[in-house]
């Protein structure tokens, strides 16, 4: 195999570029990079692109550009790429009081041997990256869980997980945008919007952003929640 | 602005255009027609820009009545069944432009699915994210309900027919990746015929045939992007054809993608029919694009009036059928 990044054909108007194949901050943050030289130096033809853990998707005009051509100019601005991207910083609410908010808390703290209140104030001492987003319109995948907070997701996804569901699996954190099935586990829910359409930009998080959890009681919960419904 | 009620908002149906592009980065679908030629065929019978939003239906027709006219549809699809003006019915075809006034009801069948209702000037609705393409999943949208207004523009001129735009036969297209899988599964897959489940949706056709084996590194991959027309291959070894509504990542390995040419392909496969796959390369695929823009090309220019044209007799001898259904 050659040197990464390589390019890899997703069709014939869409190609992936691979930075590695492993879950590794690393990777990601040169995902981002790339994106962020991309905003500056996209040549014509290329159309779109979404950053993922380890890789890149590129779409475009096969029309306008070639997928050799397009290869030759990925592994070129990979090389030259240097500037870390601006994401932003985001502090989240979030709550455990309601029904059914926290469903699998107890589980996940017991398994690494936490008091729930040691598990929730650990967990909201971690700095989250936003890694991609995917799965569902506005769902990020937060990187960044610690071994002593994670559990693994469940060995039979829910059938129907709760719009706003706060989540843990496998070393990352989300927040479920709408209801749908999911197999992580519910360690809370936010009253904020992951995803509004109203807005000038739909998703609350961005790739390349960073995210720390702050608990909030029922009271401020039930507020934020109204003042999100607007 | 020329107006139309939803009496019965049929089944499967939504309102689609070209796609919603640029937010794949924050996880949301392209959507669109699955099949844009013949979205672009509906807008061109209806007299309607042909990037203009239409109607998709993928099980029953929706029952239209004209609250402000005139008002021309382009019905494309296997359709037919009756419009009502003055309380005089009427049977009528598809493949054509139908120019409808106030009052005037249309109840249409669909025969096979889809089919495209496009409406003059182009059908309105609320843009989201620069589509006007339904995601009802993310509240871009929603279904249609009876007592809907549908708005569009006006209508003038002739109506037109064409004969009905072919979609194309053999084996679905595809460029192997992005992940490897051994020579041997690749063979399988191109030499199986695949049965598309009833499990299948706007978001993909779940397949059903031999199961497919891994390579070393297994059915699982850190998430990367996909799109429409992406062939995931699950631990099961049953492939997932992914269409319009498909996620914008996902963490199965994938066999390979259909090409841009043969897109359009798979929004004609149902539940029980079987489908092929054919490894192509990129010189293959644009040579297809080609063919495919010249065959649109073409269709236009065998548009015409529908006056003196004998719409019995296509029945009856079953061209549009023969023309549709294929096989």
């Amino acid at each position: 195999m050659s040197e990464f990044p390589t390019l890899h054909p997703l069709g014939d108007a869409a190609a992936t570029l691979r930075f590695g194949v492993a879950l590794d901050a690393g990777l990601n943050a040169r995902a981002h990079v790339f994106c962020a030289a991309l905003a500056d130096l996209a040549p014509p033809g290329l159309l779109e692109w979404a950053p993922a853990f380890a890789s890149v998707t590129l779409w475009y005009d096969p029309d306008a550009l070639g997928f050799a051509e397009l290869e030759v100019f990925c592994r070129g601005l990979a090389a030259s790429a240097q500037a870390p991207p601006a994401g932003v910083f985001r502090e989240l609410p979030f709550c455990v009081e309601g029904d059914f908010f926290a469903p699998d808390l107890a589980e996940v703290a017991q398994a690494n041997g936490l008091t729930l209140e040691e598990w929730l104030a650990r967990f909201c001492t971690v700095t989250f990256d936003v890694c991609m987003l995917g799965f569902l319109p506005g769902f990020a995948y937060l990187g960044g869980l610690p071994r002593e907070l994670d559990a693994p997701r469940l060995a039979t996804p829910r059938k129907n997980v709760p719009e706003r569901s706060v989540a843990v699996a496998d070393g990352m954190c989300a927040a479920y945008p709408f209801a749908s099935p999911g197999g992580w586990r519910l360690i809370g829910r936010t009253p904020l919007k992951m995803f509004d359409v109203r807005g000038s930009c739909p998703a609350l998080l961005a790739p390349g952003d960073r995210v720390r959890w702050r608990l909030v009681g029922l009271e401020e919960f039930s507020a934020l929640e109204a003042q999100c419904r607007g | 602005m020329p107006r139309l009620i939803v009496e019965n908002p049929g089944l499967g149906v939504s309102i689609q255009d070209k796609g919603r592009f640029g937010f794949r980065h924050l996880g949301v679908p392209v959507s669109g027609a699955l099949d844009q030629s013949w979205r672009a065929a509906a807008n061109c019978l209806a007299g309607a820009p042909e990037d203009a939003a239409v109607l998709e239906i993928l099980l029953a027709a929706p029952v239209l009545r004209v609250e402000r006219g005139p008002v021309r549809l382009g019905l494309v699809g296997a359709l037919s069944g009756v419009f009502t003006r003055d309380g005089v019915e009427e049977r009528i075809g598809c493949w054509r432009g139908l120019l409808l006034q106030t009052g005037d009801r249309l109840a249409l069948k669909v025969f096979r699915a889809p089919a495209y209702f496009g409406f003059s000037g182009g059908l309105d609705a609320a843009v989201f994210l620069g589509s006007r393409s339904t995601y009802a999943r993310a509240g871009l949208g929603r279904a249609l309900a009876a007592g809907d207004a549908l708005c569009c523009g006006d209508a003038d001129g002739d109506d037109f027919f064409a004969p009905p735009l072919a979609s194309g036969e053999g084996a679905l297209r595809f460029i192997p990746g992005p992940q490897d899988f051994p020579p041997e599964t690749l063979a399988a897959f191109a030499g199986a015929r695949w049965t598309v489940r009833a499990e299948s949706d706007r978001m993909g056709l779940r397949l059903a045939g031999p199961c497919l084996a891994h390579g070393p590194s297994g059915a699982s991959i850190v998430s990367d992007g996909v799109t429409p027309g992406a062939i995931q291959v699950p631990g099961d070894g049953q492939p997932i054809l992914l269409r319009a509504d498909g996620q914008t990542s996902g963490g199965y390995a994938k066999i390979g993608c259909v090409i841009s040419a043969d897109i359009d392909r798979m929004a004609h496969f149902l539940p029980g029919e079987t489908l092929a796959f054919v490894a192509v390369d990129h010189a293959e695929a644009a040579r297809a694009r080609r063919q495919k823009r010249d065959a649109f090309a073409e269709w236009r220019q065998q548009r015409a009036p529908v006056g003196g044209f004998d719409e019995g007799r296509l029945w009856s001898e079953n061209l549009i059928g023969g023309a549709i259904f294929g096989e």
